[in-house]
């Protein structure tokens, strides 16, 4: 079993608030791992150090390492490492550009198109995020013309397409119908054969269905992580059991 | 008593309405004799000459035009890459306290820029900066003539300085207004900061810096006191940006309490017109741009 | 470093230059007007006369002109833009209100030297006199737009739960806006309105045809009257090195009031934040 990115003792401040306390966790290659607890509890702040966006807020403490491939992420450029552990948000959030270029930005910028043509890069990038056939004959309008679902497979899309090894998703599916959800879901199962995933939700049927382990937070501790379906039907904490059964808080 | 107190504000806000009708109608009325006898004429003429009673506003036109246009060459980069600095890199705090002193520098008034830009930037443009690009680009046609210091060239220099607080102030505002997950998701596909900037960041807030731009513009073209001050008063066309020119605002100030005859005055008055009518156009679709992006 | 790294750098770098550029500016003016302008006030600048070249005496008819011009245009202007702004932030009526702030914001924009044209024309040829009242007429239509604007965003900013209090207790809409939405915003809307006159008090271009000048005390606000601005602007277009001096003392009096206020304008509405 080979773990693809682990976090050890990691512990995060915004100024004098400490909002995560010595969280050591592993994911594994190709797997799907959620990361589940009440808000504020500081699930995106974890996800967030992950590739190093969190840097970008002002009076931002990590401390901890954080590994992927065993390399430690503090000591690769910050944007290689943003390129190769990508993130979807909560909200979709296209760029003000054509569906084609909101995907082949990160190849460009990246310098990735040497040897394949940005049709080719963009195509292959939407046909992974199920989005291609609702989109060939418009590439060139604008994303804001997408259903709210569609525009969240466009984020995957460009996400996608500049090969990332980590894909981390903040909550993607909650500003989502629960067709459209669905549609995401069985997306993200469907890419463990390209990334490793990480995902905070706040949906536990939803973690239950796609994750393979699943991470109790709790007021910026990691409670507790397991196979999924160990953490659902037998927790070994207390906390886990009262907040995955509704009767927390 | 509600309906009273509704009433009465009405009223007063109805008087800023009335004001501006005020505005447009005097200055149809007055500018009468001028539309009369010159018609449309008037816009293309370049000659004007009180003895015999022949006006156009060409040169007028083309002096405010060329100023307003120089000075925007020079304040954009320098307001949008402010805004940028101010709105990205530097944190709340000293962001808020170089505002400050933007506004601040939006405060002074005009006639200070006039007295300053006689005095220093004048001489400034005569000794150094006009020899200086006649050497560099060999005096080609916009750079000829002698260097007087006062003209084209030295009126956009001061209408870029007393422009660019507006294009920072509300550039700046637009910035911040951006989502950060617009950034961020640039940043996560391995955008540098100023990529991330540049392509998403500046795409979202472009509404609002061209509205800047457009404000900006409009004040350039009523700007009054610093431009007479340094323009050099000298109605005709040349192509030279070292020539002495002339612009609307600054022929009304100079020419408007000295004007005899009633032809004469129609036609400062007619300028009035025409700088109010371009004003009103730039200024409305500032104001609707910076409705939409602030709105969003 | 890769290019990419490089740009990066180097962009940022150019900003923050740029950002240096204006701000110097500032600072560059505030500096040139004290060395120049320090060495050339008097005490006889404020208690005498301006006089020919050779003896430039002081601007006392200035100042007390300016006064009296900012005083009419303040006496008319801010009661005018006060109540407008009530009107556009309390106001339900469906579309009036979208359609005043929209021309209040286009009035703002007119350049001065027209609505000095316009006042002309409707002060000053009727009554056959350039005179102070007609130069505070032409000021207060520019302090008009700006103290309604200014009001309106600062009773925006009341929170609504203020607002639903006193509703609550069955005040109506305009009593509640009176005793209690006005008082609430009312350090905005004096560092609105102490903003709006700091701006109009450096305007030369509108009273250059409505209060015009006068190198002596004026007769009366129906008199043509001398004030700062249009001062600084004659004695800097003249020839005389003892002019050019007394334009100096004068911008930097100007500057200073304009700072001045300003700054006591930021200083009301931060120590208001704070007490809040
Ligand atoms: N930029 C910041 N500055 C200061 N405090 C922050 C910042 N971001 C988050 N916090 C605080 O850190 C804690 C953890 O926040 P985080 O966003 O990680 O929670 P979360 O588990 O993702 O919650 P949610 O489920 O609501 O998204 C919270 O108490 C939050 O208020
Ligand atoms: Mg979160």
């Amino acid at each position: 079993m080979s773990s693809k990115m682990s976090a050890k003792n990691v512990s995060v401040s915004y100024g004098p608030f400490q909002a995560l306390h010595d969280v050591t966790l592993d994911f594994e290659a190709n797997k799907i791992t959620a990361l589940i607890g009440p808000s504020g509890c500081g699930k995106s702040t974890f996800l967030r150090s992950l590739n190093r966006i969190n840097e970008t807020e002002r009076d931002t403490r990590i401390e901890g390492t954080i590994t992927l491939n065993g390399e430690n992420i503090f000591d690769i450029d910050v944007t290689e490492i943003r390129r190769r552990v990508g993130m979807v948000f909560q909200r979709p959030n296209p760029f003000p550009k054509s569906i084609f270029d909101n995907v082949a930005y990160g190849p460009k910028i990246n310098g990735m198109l040497t040897g394949t043509t940005a049709e080719e890069a963009v195509e292959s990038s939407l046909r992974r995020a199920a989005l291609w056939d609702e989109v060939k004959d418009k590439l060139h309008d604008s994303a804001y013309a997408l259903s709210g679902g569609q525009q969240q497979r466009l984020c995957i899309a460009r996400a996608l397409a500049v090969n990332p090894e980590v894909l981390l998703f903040d909550e993607p599916c909650s500003a989502l119908d629960p067709i459209a959800t669905a549609r995401i879901e069985d997306l993200l199962v469907g890419l463990k054969e390209h990334c490793t995933m990480v995902i905070v939700t706040h949906n536990m049927q939803q973690a239950a269905r796609v994750a393979d382990d699943t991470g109790f937070f709790l007021l910026g501790k990691l409670i507790e992580h397991d196979k999924t379906d160990l953490i659902f039907k037998n927790p070994s904490k207390r906390e886990t059991e009262d907040y995955i059964t509704g009767r927390f808080g | 008593m509600g309906k009273l107190a509704a009433g009465v504000t009405r009223l007063f806000a109805i008087s800023i309405l009335a004001i501006t009708l005020l505005l447009v109608i005097q200055l149809w009325l007055h500018s009468y004799e001028a539309r009369q006898k010159f018609g449309l004429g008037f816009l293309t003429s370049t000659l004007w000459n009180p003895v015999t009673d022949e006006f156009g506003a060409l040169p007028f036109l083309y002096g405010t035009v060329i100023t307003s246009f120089l000075a925007l060459l020079i304040a954009v980069p320098l307001g949008v890459g402010a805004a940028i600095f101010l709105a990205e890199l530097t944190g709340p705090k000293l962001s808020e306290t170089l505002t400050f002193l933007v506004e601040l520098l939006a405060a002074v008034p005009s006639v200070i820029f006039g007295l300053l830009a006689i005095f220093t930037l004048v001489p400034f443009m005569r000794n150094y900066v006009q020899p200086g690009l006649q050497r560099v680009t060999g005096g080609i046609a916009i750079f000829s003539g002698h260097p007087y210091g006062v003209g084209y060239l030295t009126a956009g220099v001061i209408l870029a300085v007393m422009t660019f607080p507006f294009i920072i102030s509300v550039s700046r505002e637009a910035l911040l207004a951006v989502p950060r997950e617009q950034r961020e998701a640039a940043l996560a596909v391995g955008a540098t900061q100023w990529e991330a900037t540049w392509d998403a960041v500046i795409p979202f807030a472009r509404l609002g810096i061209i509205g800047s731009i457009f404000l900006a513009l409009a004040r350039a073209l009523g700007e009054t006191m610093a431009v007479t001050m340094v323009i050099g008063n000298n109605p005709s066309i040349r192509a030279s940006l070292f020539a002495p020119g002339y612009t609307i605002a600054s022929v009304i100030a100079n020419e408007f309490t000295e004007a005899t005859g009633d032809v004469y005055l129609a036609a400062l008055v007619e300028l009035g017109l025409v700088l109010f009518a371009l004003t009103i156009i730039i200024n409305g679709l500032a104001q609707l741009l910076i409705r939409v992006t602030t709105k969003r | 470093m890769t290019r990419r790294a490089i740009v990066n750098k180097l962009m940022f770098a150019l900003c923050g230059l740029a950002a240096f550029l204006t701000v110097s500016t500032l600072f560059l003016i505030l500096a040139y007007l004290v060395y120049n302008g320090g060495t050339s006030i008097s005490l006889d600048f404020f208690t005498k006369l301006p006089g020919p070249s050779g003896h430039p005496g002081g601007m006392a008819n200035a100042i007390l002109g300016s006064a009296e011009i900012i005083f009419f245009a303040a006496v008319i202007g801010l009661p005018i833009g006060f109540f407008s702004g009530i009107y556009l932030a309390e106001s339900a009526d469906p579309w009036l209100p979208a359609i005043v702030r929209y021309t209040a914001d286009l009035l703002n924009g007119v350049p001065s030297i027209v609505i000095g044209i316009v006042v002309w024309t409707v002060m000053v040829v009727p009554l056959h006199h350039f005179s102070a009242l007609a130069g505070g007429v032409a000021l207060s239509l520019m302090l008009i737009p700006i103290t309604a604007r200014s009001t309106e965003r600062f009773l925006l900013q009341v929170p609504r739960e203020l607002r639903e209090g006193a509703l609550a207790l069955g005040a109506d809409k305009w009593r509640t806006t009176a005793t209690v939405i006005v008082p609430a915003a009312r350090r905005g809307i004096v560092t609105g309105m102490i903003l709006g006159i700091a701006r109009i008090s450096g305007e030369t271009a509108p009273l250059l045809f409505t209060s015009l000048n006068n190198e002596y005390w004026s007769a009366g606000f129906k008199e043509p009257t001398a004030s700062l601005p249009v001062m600084i602007y004659t004695h800097a277009v003249s020839p005389y090195a003892d002019w050019h001096r007394q334009a100096w003392a004068a911008g930097l009096v100007l500057l200073g009031l304009v700072l001045v206020g300003n700054i006591t304008a930021r200083m009301v509405l931060t120590q208001g934040a704070k007490r809040s």
